[in-house]
């Protein structure tokens, strides 16, 4: 199996794997530029996770589906531990965005001037006041 | 090919020097950390265009590495942000 396809640089397989490459490696790099572009632009702590969570994830989950099925279906090398990042990336990139969000709004970081509404403020107060109901009853 | 891999490598790099300007410029500490976080992430495909490139399969292995370490980098960081102590054993929020 190794170095099949390699041999036969023009054969149809050869040029059918290629066209699905590029057109995943094509989105993941237009995924990758979006995140810096969002990460730059957005006016704060909030939104840039927003766009460094997602597009991020999507991007580099393109470019490694595209590495991998270049590897193998091009070189032969069926490569496990590709399938274990892709789906651990797929996993934890956005749970990691999700902490950094809580932890930026629990650290007193100011939402932007454009915000419409911000559910999180109501629900910390109800939190508060169960707080102090708990600690009243006890005492 | 190889054109197309050096084309999208340029590409991708370019993106790192914009996190990498985020990195620097972000106003408070939870920018840092978010910029760091994409990073990572991008340091990822960055290494998974070199094994491309350079044509060995034996980089694939620090892609796994990479993005464990990077998870665990910002979970550490968003604890420590949110209580200023990583490790903490007070479980009454």
């Amino acid at each position: 199996m190794r170095n099949s396809l390699r041999e036969e640089r023009f054969s149809i397989e050869t040029i059918i794997v290629n066209i699905l490459i590029i057109l995943l490696m094509s989105t993941g790099v237009i995924f990758s530029l979006v995140t810096a572009l969002g990460l730059i632009r957005l006016p704060d702590v909030y939104t840039r996770t927003h766009a460094a969570s997602k597009s991020s994830t999507l991007g580099v989950l393109c470019v490694l589906t595209a590495t991998f099925i270049h590897f193998w279906l091009i070189e032969g090398i069926f490569n496990t531990q590709m399938v274990i990042a892709i789906a651990f990336l797929f996993i934890t990139a956005p749970v990691g965005g999700h902490l950094i969000g809580r932890a930026a709004y629990m650290s007193g970081i100011k939402v932007a001037d454009e915000t419409v509404r911000d559910d999180m403020a109501d629900a910390l107060k109800e939190h508060k006041k169960k707080l102090m109901d708990k600690k009243t009853t006890e005492q | 090919m190889m054109m197309f891999y050096w084309i999208s490598l340029i590409i991708v790099s370019i993106g790192f020097t914009g996190l990498l300007f985020r990195l620097v410029k972000g106003p408070s500490i939870a920018d840092r950390v978010v910029a760091l976080d994409a990073i990572g992430i991008s340091l990822v495909s960055i290494v998974a265009l070199l094994s491309l490139i350079i044509e060995t399969e034996f980089f694939l292995e620090i892609i796994l590495l990479l993005s464990i370490l990077s998870f665990i980098g910002t979970i550490a960081f968003a604890k420590f942000l949110e209580r200023g102590e990583i490790f903490d054993r007070n479980n009454n929020r």
